[in-house]
C-alpha cells in the first residue's frame, strides 16, 4: 500500500532538517493546490510532505521600507486584499488573482506557483518583471536569488535537495513605475494560460520609457524575459511604431510548442498581442502616478 | 379531462420550490457514490491504454494474490452475448455490443475501454491491484476521424460489419455500419428549378455530456441470486433490463434503486459499471461500489456523435427553397449506433419542402461508443442546415427570419421522414423572435448577430404512476422516472391541480423497480408529457374514489357528487343538502368507507407534440486573439404549456449553454496513438458561468391537445439551434464563415489572417 509521511514543522530549521533527512521524494506543501492534484492523479508519489504553513512568517505580507516581503505560503486572497500591494503592483496582484477559482485563491501561493515550475504560471511573469528576489532556506542557511533563476524547465527548479522558498522580496515601485499582466485563455476563467505577459515600465515626466521588463509565459520551457521588447520600449513613448517594434520583439522571443492548449503559430501571434496590450495598460498606469 | 384553459389553473404555471431542492443545495441528497452497504468492497476498472488492440492474454494472478483483493473479473466472467438489437435505452443499442462495451472481449476498441476489474477492501488496494493485472496486447492500426474511417484501406474495427442498407450486401466488411436514405419528391427536378444553389460542407466534433456526477453504483449480488443495484442513471428499469440481459439474471431478482442523478443529458441512458459491479459481487459474495473518476468518464463514456454534414440547398430568388439535399456521416464510436437516423429526420423538419433527399452513414471508429445527448443527432445536422440557410439568406439579401418564415413547416406539412405535422408552433417562435427587442438592437464594431431554428420530435411511451391518499389528507405520488430536470415538482403540481389541494400537500417520490410499474427511462423529453399524463390519470381516478366515498358518507349516488377546489359537494339541490367534505375529511374516514384510497395508472402515452425553437445570438469577436464573446442570447421556444415555468426556462438556458460550449471550445484531442489528451475539465472546455450572459428565454405556448395540460417536451430542442446561431453571428461579425466546430480562438484568428484586405467600393 502506498504511504506518505506528513510533517508540519514550526520553524525553518525543522523544515530544512525534515527535507534533508527524507528518504525518497520529499515535497514542500505551501497552499497545495498543485501538489494535492498531482497526488490524487498519481503523477507524483512522495515519501514525505512538509507543510510549511505553520512556520512563522510563511503567511503574511510585511512592509519593509524598500520592499514588500511576502511569505512564501501567503494565499492569493491575501495578496488581492492588500491595498498597498494592490496599489503598488496591480499586475502582480492580477496575475496571482487569475489562478484557479475563489476557493483555490484561499490557498494558492506565489511560492507554489513558482516552484510548480509551469511555464504557464500566471503569477510568475509580473513577479519577474518587478525584479523580485526570492529568499531560499536550505541546509547551508539562507540565500537569495532573482525570481527568474528558480524555474529551469517544465517541472524543474534550481532549488537543491532540502531547499525551499521562505519569502519573496518585491521592490517598491519608483516614481512613474507600474505594471500589468494579461493572459489569454479560450474561456474567461478557470483555465491555464495559452500565453501570459507581464510588463513593468518606468517612465520619465514626459511619458518616455526609461526602464522596462517584458516577461512572457507559456511560449517557451520557462518564462522568458524579452530583452528586445524592453529595448523597443526604452527611450520611447507608446506610439504605433513602438507598439509594432514591441510586438515583433515579443513574437521573436517565442519558442513555444504545439499542444492541446495552443499551436506554435497561434501562441506566437498572441504573445505579440499581449505584449502590446500589457504595455498600454502599464504605460497608462505609470503615467497616472 | 382536459385542463387546457390556462386561466382556470391554480397550481400549474406557478413556480414553487422543487421537493428535492433543499437536499441538493445543502449536500444531503444521495447520489450514486453516496450509498454504502454492510461489508461493501471498492471496485476499480482496468482500462486499455491502446486505441485498437487485440487482447492476447490477461494474467490476473498477481492481482488476486494481493492482500485485500477479493475478486477480479474479465470478459471471461460474463456470458458471451449474441448479436441482438435492444430497445431498452434511448437510441439503438445491441446487447452484444453493450456487453463488450462494458468489458472488452478479444479486442480493445478505444483508449479507456474496460478490460478487467477488481474488488478490494479499500480503494487504494483496488488501485494497486489494477496495476498488477497484466494484459498482453497486439496493438493494431487505429482510426479516429469519421471520413478516414470510411476510406478504403482504413483499419477495420469489426471484421463482421457489412454496411446495412446497401443492396446487394457488400462483399467486404467496412467501418460503415449502416446507410439510410429519406426521399421526398423529385430532387433533380427541384434543383433544375432553382435559381440559386448553395452547397457547403460542415463538421462537428464529438462532445461529452459533461454531467457533473461521474457514473457510480453500489450493488449486491446475493448468494440466493437476489440482486440490489443502487445507481445513478436515467432509468432504473433500463438498468434492470441491461443487467438482467448481460448477466443472465431474471428481472424479478434485480431490484434497481434510482439514486439522485447529478446530470445525465442522455449520457446515463445506458450502463457501464452496474454489470461489472454485479459480476464482481457475484464472484466474492460481498457488495461492491464502483465509481468512475472524471478521467474515466471522458475516456470511457459518452460522448455525443460528431460528424460531417454536407448540405445542398436550391432556392428561387424569392427565397423559396425548392430542393434540399443532405449527406450525414456520423461517428458512432467503437460500436454501431450513432444517432444519424434522427439527425436525418430533424435536419429539414423546420421546413415545408417538396423535394428532399437525405443520406446518412453510421460510422465506427476507435473512440468511446457514443451515447445519447440532448436531441441526439439533431444538433449536428441542424448546425449544417441552419448555417447553409443563413448563407442562402445572406446571398439573397433576405432577412434570415423572413426566409425561414417563408419556408416554415406548419400544420399539415408532411415531413421528409413521413409524418404530417399537427398543432405545431414553429411560426409563432419566428414571430416572437422577429418582434423581440433583442432582434432590433444595434450592434457595434466587430459584433454580429445570428439566428437559427431547431426541431425535436419529443416522445411519449410507457409510464406508470400511483397516487396514494394518506390518512391525514396529504398525498404521495410515486413515479418511475429519475428526476433530471425538476420533474418531481411538475408531477406534484399536476396531481395537486387535479385533486384541488395545495402543491405542498403532495410529495412525489421516484420509485424503484419493485415499487412502481414499468416506466421507460427519462429521455426523449418524455417525462412531463407521458409520466405527467399517467400522474394526471391516477389523480383523476383518486378523485372518482373520493367522490364515491363522499357519496357513501352522504348515502347518495356518486354521480350526484361534484369535486371542486379539493372538496366534495352535492351536485345541485336535488342531490341533497350536505356540508362539503374536504379531501382530508374523506381520507380520515377512508377505513370505514372501503379502505385506503389509491390509484395506479400504467399507459403507453401517444401524441407527444414536437418542439420548435428559434434562437438569436449576438457575439463580439476579438480580431487579434480570435476570442468570441457571447454578448446576448435569446431563446424562443414553443413549450406547449409550461407546467413549472422556471424549470422550463432552466431547460432552455441549459441547452443553450451546452450548445455554446459545443460551438466554441469543446473537443476531444487525441494524440497520434489515439490516446485522449484532454480527459478533464481543464482542457475539455465547457463554458464557465462568466463566459455567458444571462440567457434570455421566451416561452411560446401552443398547447399540445394530446396532453391534459397541453405539455410538450422542452428539454432537448434548446440544444439544437445554438451552434448555427453562434456560427451565423460570427459570420456576421467577421465576414468569414466558420464551417468546422469548434470555432475556437486559434481557428478564428487563422480565418481572420486569411481574409483579404477589404475590397474598395469601386471594385
Amino acid at each position: 500500500m502506498p504511504r506518505v509521511n506528513y510533517a508540519a514543522p514550526s520553524s525553518v530549521d525543522e523544515a530544512v532538517k525534515a527535507l534533508a533527512g527524507a528518504s525518497g521524494l520529499a515535497k514542500v506543501l505551501a497552499g497545495g493546490t498543485d501538489l494535492l492534484v498531482q497526488l490524487r492523479s498519481g503523477r507524483i508519489k512522495p515519501d514525505l510532505i512538509v507543510d510549511t504553513k505553520r512556520i512563522p512568517g510563511m503567511i503574511g505580507i510585511r512592509d519593509e521600507g524598500n520592499f514588500f516581503v511576502i511569505g512564501a505560503a501567503t494565499p492569493g486572497v491575501m495578496l488581492s486584499s492588500h491595498a498597498g500591494l494592490e496599489h503598488a503592483w496591480p499586475g502582480i496582484v492580477e496575475g496571482a488573482d487569475l489562478i484557479g477559482s475563489t476557493q483555490i485563491q484561499g490557498r494558492a501561493s506565489l511560492a507554489g506557483n513558482l516552484c510548480n515550475a509551469s511555464p504557464a504560471a500566471d503569477s510568475v511573469p509580473a513577479v519577474i518583471a518587478a525584479r523580485t528576489i526570492v529568499v531560499i532556506a536550505g541546509a547551508n542557511g539562507r540565500r537569495e536569488a532573482p525570481a527568474e533563476a528558480i524555474c529551469t524547465g517544465p517541472g524543474r527548479t534550481s532549488l537543491a535537495t532540502g531547499e525551499f522558498i521562505v519569502e519573496f522580496k518585491i521592490p517598491k515601485p519608483k516614481a512613474h513605475q507600474c505594471d500589468a499582466y494579461l493572459r489569454f485563455i479560450p474561456r474567461t476563467e478557470m483555465d491555464i494560460a495559452v500565453v501570459g505577459c507581464g510588463t513593468n515600465v518606468t517612465l520619465d515626466a514626459n511619458g518616455v520609457c526609461t526602464d522596462a521588463r517584458v516577461v512572457l509565459g507559456a511560449v517557451a520551457p520557462t518564462t522568458v524575459i524579452v530583452e528586445d521588447a524592453a529595448k523597443a520600449l526604452i527611450g520611447h513613448k507608446l506610439d504605433d511604431a513602438t507598439l509594432a517594434a514591441l510586438d515583433k520583439a515579443a513574437q521573436a522571443a517565442c519558442k513555444p510548442i504545439t499542444d492541446k492548449r495552443g499551436t506554435i503559430e497561434y501562441r506566437t501571434k498572441v504573445a505579440g498581442v499581449l505584449a502590446r496590450r500589457t504595455a498600454a495598460i502599464a504605460f497608462e498606469r505609470a503615467a497616472a502616478r | 379531462m382536459s385542463y387546457l384553459d390556462k386561466a382556470a389553473l391554480k397550481v400549474v404555471g406557478t413556480r414553487p420550490i422543487r421537493p428535492d431542492g433543499v437536499d441538493k443545495v445543502i449536500g444531503r441528497a444521495s447520489f450514486g457514490a453516496d450509498m454504502t452497504m454492510p461489508g461493501m468492497l471498492w471496485g476499480k476498472v482496468k482500462r486499455s491504454p491502446h486505441a485498437h488492440a487485440r487482447i492476447t492474454k490477461i494474467d490476473t494472478s498477481k492481482a488476486e494474490k494481493l492482500n485485500g483483493v477479493l475478486a477480479v473479473v474479465t470478459a471471461a466472467d460474463f456470458p458471451n452475448i449474441p448479436n441482438e438489437e435492444a430497445f431498452v435505452g434511448e437510441g439503438p443499442m445491441n446487447f452484444r455490443d453493450l456487453s463488450r462495451n462494458c468489458m472488452a472481449r478479444d479486442k480493445a476498441l478505444y483508449d479507456g475501454h474496460a478490460v478487467a476489474a477488481v474488488a478490494a477492501t479499500s480503494s487504494a488496494i483496488a488501485e494497486e491491484a489494477v496495476d498488477l493485472i497484466e494484459v498482453e496486447y497486439e496493438v493494431l492500426p487505429h482510426v479516429i476521424d469519421v471520413e478516414e474511417a470510411m476510406a478504403d484501406g482504413a483499419p477495420l474495427l469489426h471484421d463482421d460489419m457489412f454496411t446495412q442498407g446497401i443492396e446487394p450486401k457488400p462483399e467486404k466488411p467496412s467501418n460503415v455500419a449502416k446507410r439510410i436514405t429519406f426521399t421526398k419528391g423529385d430532387i433533380a427536378k427541384g434543383f433544375a428549378e432553382a435559381e440559386l444553389v448553395i452547397e457547403r460542407k460542415y463538421s462537428t466534433q464529438p462532445v461529452h455530456q459533461a454531467y457533473i456526477e461521474p457514473h457510480a453504483c453500489v450493488v449486491s449480488y446475493g448468494s440466493d441470486g437476489q440482486c440490489t443495484v443502487f445507481s445513478s442513471s436515467q432509468g432504473q428499469f433500463m438498468v434492470r433490463a441491461y443487467c438482467a440481459k448481460l448477466l443472465g439474471i431474471d428481472m424479478a431478482n434485480i431490484r434497481a434503486i434510482p439514486a439522485e442523478i447529478g446530470g445525465g443529458f442522455g449520457g446515463k441512458t445506458l450502463v457501464y459499471l452496474e454489470p461489472v459491479a454485479l459480476a464482481l459481487s457475484k464472484k466474492c459474495g460481498r457488495p461492491v461500489k464502483l465509481v468512475m473518476s472524471r478521467e474515466e468518464v471522458f475516456r470511457g463514456t459518452g460522448p455525443a456523435a460528431g460528424g460531417v454534414i454536407e448540405v445542398k440547398i436550391g432556392a428561387k430568388k424569392s427565397g423559396r427553397i425548392v430542393a434540399a439535399e443532405l449527406v450525414l456521416k456520423y461517428q458512432a464510436g467503437a460500436f454501431a449506433g450513432s444517432p444519424v437516423g434522427p439527425g436525418c429526420m430533424c435536419a429539414f423538419a423546420m421546413y415545408d419542402l417538396d423535394n428532399v433527399h437525405i443520406t446518412g452513414y453510421d460510422v465506427v471508429s476507435n473512440r468511446p461508443k457514443v451515447a445519447a445527448y440532448r436531441a441526439p443527432g439533431a444538433p449536428n445536422s441542424s448546425y449544417g442546415v441552419e448555417s447553409c440557410v443563413d448563407e442562402l439568406a445572406r446571398e439573397l439579401g433576405i432577412d434570415p427570419l423572413a426566409l425561414r418564415e417563408m419556408n416554415a413547416a406548419r400544420d399539415g406539412t408532411k415531413t421528409p421522414y413521413g409524418p404530417t405535422l399537427v398543432n405545431v408552433g414553429y411560426i409563432p417562435t419566428l414571430e416572437a423572435a422577429k418582434n423581440h427587442e433583442h432582434y432590433k438592437t444595434k450592434l457595434g464594431p466587430n459584433q454580429g448577430r445570428g439566428v437559427a431554428s431547431g426541431f425535436w420530435f419529443n416522445i411519449g411511451g410507457e409510464s406508470s404512476a400511483s397516487v396514494h391518499v394518506n390518512e391525514d389528507g396529504t398525498v404521495a405520488v410515486v413515479e418511475g422516472n429519475p428526476d433530471i430536470g425538476g420533474s418531481r415538482a411538475s408531477m406534484a403540481m399536476m396531481a395537486a391541480e387535479v385533486l384541488g389541494i395545495p402543491y405542498e400537500k403532495v410529495r412525489p417520490v421516484v420509485g424503484d423497480t419493485a415499487s412502481i410499474g414499468f416506466t421507460f427511462l427519462t429521455g426523449g423529453s418524455r417525462v412531463t408529457f407521458a409520466t405527467g399524463m399517467a400522474v394526471t390519470q391516477a389523480a383523476e381516478k383518486v378523485v372518482e374514489q373520493l367522490k364515491s366515498r363522499a357519496a357513501a358518507i352522504w348515502d347518495i349516488s356518486p354521480e350526484a357528487v361534484e369535486w371542486k377546489d379539493g372538496k366534495a359537494f352535492p351536485a345541485g339541490s336535488n342531490a341533497g343538502s350536505f356540508e362539503p367534505l374536504s379531501l382530508a375529511d374523506i381520507a380520515v374516514k377512508s377505513g370505514r368507507t372501503g379502505g385506503p384510497i389509491t390509484a395506479e395508472v400504467s399507459i403507453n402515452a401517444q401524441g407527444a407534440g414536437p418542439g420548435f425553437a428559434t434562437h438569436i445570438c449576438d457575439v463580439e469577436v476579438d480580431r487579434e486573439t480570435g476570442h468570441v464573446k457571447i454578448l446576448r442570447y435569446t431563446a424562443v421556444q414553443d413549450v406547449g404549456r409550461a407546467i413549472h415555468p422556471s424549470y422550463v426556462e432552466g431547460q432552455m438556458q441549459g441547452g443553450v449553454t451546452q450548445g455554446i460550449g459545443w460551438a466554441l471550445n469543446e473537443e476531444y484531442i487525441y494524440d497520434k496513438n489515439g490516446r485522449l489528451d484532454n480527459p478533464g475539465f481543464l482542457d475539455y472546455r465547457v463554458p464557465v458561468a462568466s463566459d455567458l450572459p444571462m440567457i434570455e428565454t421566451v416561452m411560446v405556448e401552443v398547447p399540445n391537445p394530446r396532453h391534459p395540460f397541453g405539455a410538450r417536451g422542452v428539454g432537448e430542442v434548446p440544444i439544437v439551434p445554438p451552434m448555427a446561431a453562434v456560427a451565423n453571428a460570427i459570420a456576421d461579425a467577421i465576414g468569414t464563415r466558420m464551417r468546422d466546430l469548434p470555432m475556437s480562438p486559434p481557428k478564428i484568428r487563422a480565418a481572420l489572417d486569411e481574409q483579404e484586405p477589404p475590397r474598395l467600393a469601386a471594385e
